[in-house]
């Protein structure tokens, strides 16, 4: 069953772009009238300099993270936080993962990498790896990249609310693996 | 709180690096990283382009507005500063619907243009809205039907294993996120008068 519809989805994902794309102007085109090609290169106008308006938000966020990461500051957190997460029943092995989620893409796709050479895609720690990136997002880019974007520095509660969301996501990835496939 | 945070990031890497002996490796990341930041960026122009010119001609069509329409119940309860059938409410949605079908490269420029929208309601320009959290918040928790394909590739046959409990922590994460934001836009030292 579940297979089917994964199968089902995936499948039909990549139809979905070029759908899109020619679905939108066909609209625009044949019921509203709309001159697709002129409205098109008007809006399309705005993608240099949004492109460019991120550069220092994201220069000031990905050094950080990367010097973070270099560090070796995320293994000294580890050994400080096992005995804490063995005693609530969070698998220590996974907790690179779901510290590194927010940081970086890259990162985290590097750690669950790990996971499955050392430990297997068929084992639990693979299994709650994959849960957890595919249940967040990079926290940190994001905020940079889309805040950035119209030159907001106050940023208020939002780092605070996705960094709670995705301490949340990961306890809850742990949980529903045990739970469904334990 | 990003002005700690940031710092501290960047505290806690020199301090950790001399302690333990990754200096040279700090050093070489900070540098790089800068280099890597305006790739992703410059990168980031092609589709961006693509995207705003396609969401142009949704908006000049009137689409943008009757998807904004069809959804009006759940968005003007997560977004109660935003008029209901401005353009900002069409973009939150085909951001949302590019997200959940994972498909990240339509989701950033989609997302870029709500913020942009969002932006114009901003009575202050520097300071994010409760709107423009809550979008960043159900943006970072991603609320996603699919399991990306890095991940299909890298689990091979036991990805689909996973497609529930990705489904269901995604679920609580998002649960969370809303929340919470609901939560801390009330608190005195989130408001905007004390913004950081």
């Amino acid at each position: 069953m579940i297979e089917s519809i994964v199968g089902g989805l995936n499948a039909g994902a990549k139809y979905i772009i070029p759908l899109l794309l020619v679905g939108i102007p066909f609209y625009a085109i044949t019921v509203k009238k709309v001159k697709v090609y002129e409205v098109f290169v008007e809006g399309a106008k705005d993608g240099f300099t949004i492109a460019v308006r991120i550069i220092p938000y994201l220069v000031a966020i990905l050094v950080a993270v990367g010097m973070f990461r270099a560090s070796g500051a995320l293994d000294l957190l580890l050994n400080f936080l096992a005995p804490v997460l063995n005693f609530v029943g969070f698998p220590p092995e996974n907790l690179p993962l779901a510290l590194m989620r927010p940081l970086s893409g890259s990162g985290s796709l590097g750690l669950l990498t790990d996971l499955v050479n050392e430990y297997g895609a068929d084992s639990m720690y693979a299994k709650i790896g994959a849960t957890m990136f595919g249940s967040s997002e990079t926290t940190f880019y994001v905020l940079a990249v889309y805040f950035g974007s119209v030159g907001i520095t106050r940023s208020r509660h939002a780092l605070a609310a996705g960094l709670t969301a995705d301490a949340a996501g990961a306890v809850a990835a742990v949980f529903f693996c045990k739970l469904l496939l334990g | 709180m990003l002005n700690y945070i940031w710092f501290g990031m960047m505290f806690i890497s020199v301090v950790a690096g001399i302690f333990t002996g990754n200096i040279d490796a700090v050093t070489e990341a900070a540098i790089n990283m800068a280099k890597v930041a305006v790739e992703i960026s410059i990168g980031l122009i092609g589709i961006m382009a693509l995207w705003l010119g396609i969401m142009k001609i949704a908006e000049a069509s009137g689409l943008i507005r009757i998807i904004a329409r069809a959804l009006k119940p759940i968005t003007v309860r997560l977004f109660p500063d935003v008029p209901e059938d401005h353009p900002a409410i069409g973009s939150i949605v085909l951001n949302m619907a590019a997200n959940m079908l994972g498909l990240g490269n339509a989701a950033t420029p989609l997302g870029l243009k709500a913020m942009e929208e969002l932006q114009e309601l901003n009575p202050k320009k520097d300071t994010a809205t409760n709107s423009m959290v809550m979008f960043l918040a159900i943006n970072t928790s991603s609320v996603q039907l699919i399991v990306p394909a890095t991940v299909v590739a890298l689990m091979g046959a036991t990805a689909s294993q996973i497609f529930l409990t990705t489904i269901l922590a995604t679920l609580v994460s998002t649960i969370t996120a809303i929340v919470i934001v609901k939560v801390l836009e009330k608190m005195k030292r989130f408001s905007v008068e004390n913004a950081s």
